[in-house]
Parts: C-alpha cells; structure tokens; sequence
C-alpha cells in the first residue's frame, strides 16, 4: 500500500507536466500554422524571422 | 479631402496590435501552396525596408509582417509581394477575437482530458475493488483524490456552459447548456456530498468526462466556423483591391479600397475594377457593368455619370470622386433591399436547436419525475437525487450536442477539398430541404465574359493577324480574339509597332498595307447595329465582322440536366433582355426563364415560391443578385462575384465549372440524413437505458461507459461523411 503513495503523486505530476507542456506549446504558437510546419522542417537555412534584415 | 491623411487612416485600418516596435499587417496571399512558396513569401516580405519581421502561414493562406511605420506601408508589402508572383492584400483587423475563443475552448479541452483520464483512472481501481478485497478507507482516499481533480476542473472548464446557459435562462429560454449546466454541476454536488458522507454513489467520472465530450463538440464547431470566416476573410480581402488615390497635389498613391472615404479622388486604369461608388470625374470609355446588372455588353461613361463598384474599366483610364455614403446610390439601394430579405432567413431555426427545444423539457420533466418518484416510493432523498442524477447524465446530449457538429466539420472539409467554402453553419441544413434550383445568367450559367463566336465565316489568316493585333489590347474582346485563335491555330506571335488608341482600336503598318481593328467608325464601316462586334480591316481588303457571345459555363447543360433528374426544378432569373436570356435558358435546357428583372422582382419571385412551399436555392454572382442570395432558402455564389453577393451567399465556390453546386447539394443531403442517423442512435441509448436509470439500477460506471459509447459511436459515424470520395 504505502508505494501508492508516491506513485499516485508521481502519476499526477507527470501527467500535469504533459499538460503543462501542451498549454505551453498552445501559447507560443505551435499550432498556428500545422501545413507549413511541415514544410519548415526541411528548410536548410536558418529561419529568417530571426535574422535582421 | 477629409482632414485625416490617407496614409494614416490605412495604417489605422490595417493595425490589428502593435508589438513592440512596430505595427503588424496581416495580408492574405492568394496563391501560396507550398513549402517553396512560403519562403518566397517570406523572404520578399523581409527584402522590403523598414520590416522587422514576416512569417507566413500555409494553413491560413496568410504572412504577418512587423514593421516601422515611418519607413514603410501596406502598400510596399503588396508590391514587393507582387513582384514575386505572389497576389496579396491586407485583412480586416478584426479575426483576433474568434481566434481567442477558439484557443480558450482548446485549452478547457485540453484540462477536462486530463482530469476525465487521471479520474478514470482511479474510477476504475475503485470499481474492480468494490465489494473485493478494497480497503475501505483507501476507496474513501481514491474519491478525495477525485474531488480534488474534479472541482477546479468543472470551475474551469465547465465555464463556457454555464455561462451559456446563466444567458438563456436570463432570456427566459431553455437552451442545450441548461440541461448540461444542470447534469454537470448537480452531479458534482451531489458527488461531494456522498464523499464526505462515505457513501458509494461518486459521479465525479461521469460529470468530468461528459465536460470534456462536450467540449470536444464545441471545439468542432467553433474551429469550423473560425475557419470558414478566415478563408471568406482571405477572399474579399483578395477581392477588394487596391485603389490608386488622386491625392490633392496630384500625385498618386496606392491605398487599399476599404480605406477610401467620400470625396476622394481616384484613378481606375483600364482593365482595372472600379473600387468605389462615385461619379465620373474626367475620361469618357466603355465599362462592364456585368456584375451590377447582368448585361454582358459594355456600356460607354462620360464625365457627370454615376459609376458603381465593381464595374470593369475597359478602354480609357478614368478619374472618379468617390460617394459611396450618397444613400441614394444602387449600394445603398440594394443594402436595404438584403436587410429585409435576410429577416426571413433569420427565422430558421437550427436542426440541434429544434432538437433541444424538444429535448430540453423533456429531460428536465424525467429529472423531475424520478426524484419525486422516489420520494414517494419512501426512499431517503438523497437516494433519490442520486437517481435523478443518473437519469440527467444518461439523458444529457451528450451525443447529441456532438452529432451536429461533428457531422458538420466532415462535411465542411468534404467541400473545402473541392473548393466551395460553406460560410454559415446551417447553410448545410438549408441547402438540404431546397427542392427549386435558381440560376442568375451572367457570371453564374454563363462564363461572364465574352468569347468569340467562332462559326468558321472568319478564315485562319485574317483571325491569326487580327490576334497578332488584339493580343496587345487589355480590352475583352481583344482577349477573346486571341483565346479563339490560340484555340484554332496554336501560338499567338504579337505584332510589332502596334499603336492603341483607347476606345477606337487598334492600328499598325504592315507590309500588306495598314492594319487596323476596333470598332466599325475605326475602320470607316457601318455598324451591323449590334453592340458586340469588333472590325478588322487590311489595306483595302473587304473589312471582316467579329462577333461575341458570353459563353454557357462548360458543364452548365450537364449539371442542370442532372438536377432534373435528381427531381430539382429548374428557373433563370436574370436582369438581361429577354432575347439573350431565352437563348442562354434553351441552350442550359432550363424551361422557366424570366428575364428583365430588378432586384425587387427577384424576391417577389422567391417569395412567391416560398409561399407555395418550394425552399430555393439560389446561385448567382451579381450586386443585382445579393438580395436575392439573402432572400433565398440557401445560397451560393462563385468566387468570382461582386463581394457583397459572397457576403449574402451561404456557399462560395471556386473554378469554372457549376459542378460544385451538384456537390453541395449532395453533400447537404448527405450531411442532414448522417444528423438524423446520429440523433437516432442517441434516441436508441435514451430510449434503453433512461428507464433502467429511473428504476434506480443505473450505477455510476454504467452511466459513463454508456455516455462515452454512445459519443463515440455518433463521431464515428460522421467521420464516414469526411472519409467517402477523396478527389
């Protein structure tokens, strides 16, 4: 019984974290643009949004 | 001029935030559809000065730029976007609103999951332990745990219903939210109380996962209808260009036409459309007035006329004041016209609203029923809440409040894959009771622009120098010269030293004497009386007579014999004259035509229709057609039609053939029978297990696999409609 103890909370946590992780990915725009995503992967120079121009 | 500089008034319209140093633009790119596309889009969206940063979205057809005001405008996005093939133009700054909502629901999604998962979990130890070998006291620990998931969960998730259902009963209506609200947060209650009270009858399952079906169907619905506002966004973004501004000093400046006010001056070049109601200022041409009144023929303009948007401009460039706010414009005329057609359509109730009309009392009477049952049977009253409970979370449409939108979003992405936008969720349903099929003539049956009528009288080498003429003009008819000879003899080489002059024709020196073609006054012939004809003279050659017609779409006589078959009846209203309208009507096949019509006499002929019990669907493309598109049952229109015919229509489709109306209708029906099927297999569940709820033998696990079932089973069944006839 007492290992319920710590792997109930390990469950939760670790479950709140794959939670966590996807309100993050929400917030910073992962799913804005899911076609281009696809094609973003393949480009071989550096994105150019964080280049100056 | 008003007192606001036009620069500033863009940089007002087009301004959705303004990020740190900058302000963002967000433009809509007509043709981006691929990997290689959106780093094109993107790298000329950088090169021009002043940008701070641009990224391009494949989904959304659309690229952000962060810029300094000062260095740059919309305008030089547009153009450097141009310059790299690409057609583009700025968004009404009004999408950021729906786009919120959609993540809000995302996210209560996402945190009902996770609760309904970690409480099911546990749900379920508890039940395989329950009268074996579970330590009681570990049972009692399981359902604290639960509560202590489940409470935040439903404060927080279960917001958007609630505060639905606080707006419909604020209302004095009863709506689906109410019965939701109800089930969820009675059965939380009642929970709570049996977990401090020790006893076994825990819902905290069954109420997080019948939240998080919930908002899994309202997500679909909410993302369908973001969707489609963003893709009807992108196209009369497209299709309201940019007007060329006569500022007061006389120079020019590019501005985008929403931005236009009263008073402004602008410039239409030939070949471009007008993007403003106004009165000719300087310039006397020929316009197409097609999309405003049906008739195919140019009409010709002089200084002191009233021009409408949307008319193309074909010969001269001209000068025109802007009056869009007169009232007393054909705008404003058939503005009015559309509000009071659209009030008919605003009567229809949806199917999942007619649906919960019914349901609603009927749930909450069961609720009711068996807790005062109970109550008299002699039981304690919480035993008898607990069932009422059971029976408010069996019954809660659950499925129901899926079925419609599940069935709706695959049949959406059904027709977004062959191009027809469906812009209003329940054009779906409407589109499936129509039983009359109205076609509008110009742009809708036919192609909307003049093609030669190639009878074979002209010989290959007089239309092969005529095309080498007319393949340096803008104007249609040359278009349509060089389109038949390109048909006919292949490649069109343009000729040399060709000289224009605008309204007349065309003219050069050759070496078989001087060429000249145009109108019969440009080659010195007298007119054959008809509008639509263009002469070509060489030397002293016989002139040669060129006559046009607007053309059926290629498939309109297949589409319509089609839906004579499927049992539709056929019409053709049209504004044109009757001679045109009787050719058009004989060669579709369609029997009753009626031309010379106003707006106003479309509508009555629509609602004479509807007074007979006939639902309409009506397909048209022209600003004469926009009441009727409201007034009608359903609507649709091709994405070539005036912007505020696409605003009335329920469906916009793309390409040139009619077949998407086939499509839309098929789909439709389709998508109504599948609701039904849904709605029958929630009946089936209902009809099963209500009575074993209110006989007391339904038991916390019993209530959520059914439910859960029961959601699964009608998703399933939509995703048929989405899955059939990939193109």
């Amino acid at each position: 019984m007492t290992a319920l103890a710590w792997l109930v909370p390990a469950a939760f946590i670790l479950g709140g974290l794959g939670l966590a992780a996807f309100l993050w990915a929400l917030r910073s725009g992962q799913f804005e643009d899911l076609d281009g995503a696809a094609y973003r992967a393949l480009e071989d120079d550096p994105p150019d949004d964080q280049i100056e121009p | 001029m008003t007192a606001q500089s036009p620069a500033g008034r863009l940089a007002k319209e087009a301004e959705t935030a303004r990020p740190a140093g900058g302000a963002l633009l967000t433009l809509a790119i007509e043709n981006m559809h691929c990997g290689g596309c959106l780093r094109s889009v993107e790298r000329a969206a950088l090169k021009v000065p002043g940008v701070k940063t641009a990224r391009a979205s494949l989904s959304a057809k659309r690229v952000s730029v962060v810029y300094d005001e000062a260095r740059a405008s919309a305008a030089d996005f547009i153009a450097a976007l141009k310059g790299a093939g690409f057609t583009a133009a700025p968004i009404e700054a009004e999408a950021a609103g729906a786009d919120a909502r959609q993540k809000y629901l995302l996210r209560c999604m996402a945190v009902s999951g996770f609760a309904a998962m970690n409480i099911m979990l546990i749900s379920i130890a508890v039940w395989s332990g329950e009268g074996g070998d579970m330590d009681p006291s570990l049972a009692l620990a399981f359902r604290w745990i639960s509560a202590l998931i489940a409470l935040p969960t439903v404060a927080y998730a279960g917001q958007p219903f609630f505060r639905s259902a606080l707006a419909a009963l604020r209302g004095r209506r009863l709506n689906m939210d109410v019965p939701i609200s109800l089930a969820i947060l009675l059965a939380t209650a009642m929970s709570l109380y049996q977990t401090m009270a020790g006893s076994e009858q825990v819902y905290f399952d069954a109420a997080v996962t019948l939240l998080f079906l919930l908002l899994v169907g309202r997500f679909l619905d909410e993302s369908l209808r973001v969707r489609t506002r963003s893709e009807v966004q992108n196209l009369l973004g497209l299709q309201s260009a940019i007007a060329t501004l006569i500022e007061p000093d006389g120079s020019h400046r590019q501005i985008p036409a929403h931005a236009l006010r009263p008073g402004d001056h602008i410039l239409v070049a030939t070949g471009e459309r007008v993007s403003a109601d106004g009165v000719v200022l300087a310039g006397t041409g020929q316009v197409d007035q097609s999309l405003i009144t049906g008739e195919t023929m140019p009409l010709t303009v002089t200084p002191g006329q009233e021009i409408y948007a949307g008319t193309l401009n074909l010969t001269k460039p001209l000068s025109i004041a802007v009056n869009a706010a007169d009232s007393a414009t054909l705008l404003a005329e058939i503005g009015r016209l559309m509000l009071a057609a659209e009030q008919g359509r605003a009567r229809y109730r949806k199917l999942a609203d007619r649906a919960a009309a019914i349901y609603a009392p009927a749930v909450h009477g069961l609720g009711l029923a068996t807790f005062l049952g109970w109550l008299i049977a002699g039981v304690s009253w919480q035993t008898a809440l607990t069932y009422a409970i059971a029976v408010l979370i069996i019954t809660c449409p659950c499925a129901l409040a899926l079925a419609v939108p599940a069935v709706q979003i695959a049949a959406a992405s059904r027709l977004f894959r062959r191009r027809i936008i469906v812009k209003t969720s329940d054009g779906l349903e409407r589109i499936a009771e129509t039983d009359t099929v109205v076609f509008d003539k110009t742009g809708t049956l036919t192609v909307g622009r003049p093609a030669l009528c190639d009878d074979g009288a002209i010989s290959d080498d007089v239309l092969a120098a005529a095309a080498s003429l007319a393949a340096a003009s803008r104007h249609p008819y040359a278009k349509a010269i060089v389109t038949a000879a390109e048909a006919r003899i292949g490649r069109v080489v343009p000729a040399a030293g060709i000289e224009e002059t605008p309204g007349l024709g065309l003219a050069r020196n050759s070496a078989r004497g001087e060429e000249r073609l145009g109108s019969a006054a440009w080659c010195g012939v007298e007119s054959a009386g008809e509008e639509s004809e263009v002469w070509y003279r060489r030397g002293s050659e016989p002139p040669v007579r060129f006559c046009f017609v607007d053309r059926l779409r290629s498939d309109a006589r297949e589409v319509a014999a089609s839906l004579k078959r499927q049992g539709y009846r056929l019409a053709l209203l049209s504004g044109d004259r009757a001679a045109v309208v009787e050719r058009v009507a004989h060669e579709a096949g369609i029997e009753d035509w009626h031309a010379e019509l106003k707006p106003a006499d479309k509508i009555a002929w629509l609602e004479d229709r509807a007074r007979r019990g006939r639902n309409t669907l009506m397909v048209g493309d022209g600003l004469n057609d926009a009441p009727a598109l409201a007034a009608a049952h359903a609507s649709m229109s091709p994405s070539s039609a005036a912007d505020i015919s696409q605003r009335a229509a329920d469906f916009v489709f793309q390409g040139d053939t009619l077949a998407p109306v086939l499509d839309a209708l098929a789909t439709g029906r389709r998508a109504r029978s599948m609701a039904l099927q849904n709605f029958a297999i929630a009946g089936v569940y209902n009809v099963i297990c209500v009575p074993l709820a209110m006989a007391g033998l339904v038991t916390p696990l019993i209530a959520a696999i059914v439910m859960s079932t029961s959601s699964i089973l009608v998703v399933a069944n939509a995703s048929r409609l989405a899955g059939r006839g990939r193109p």
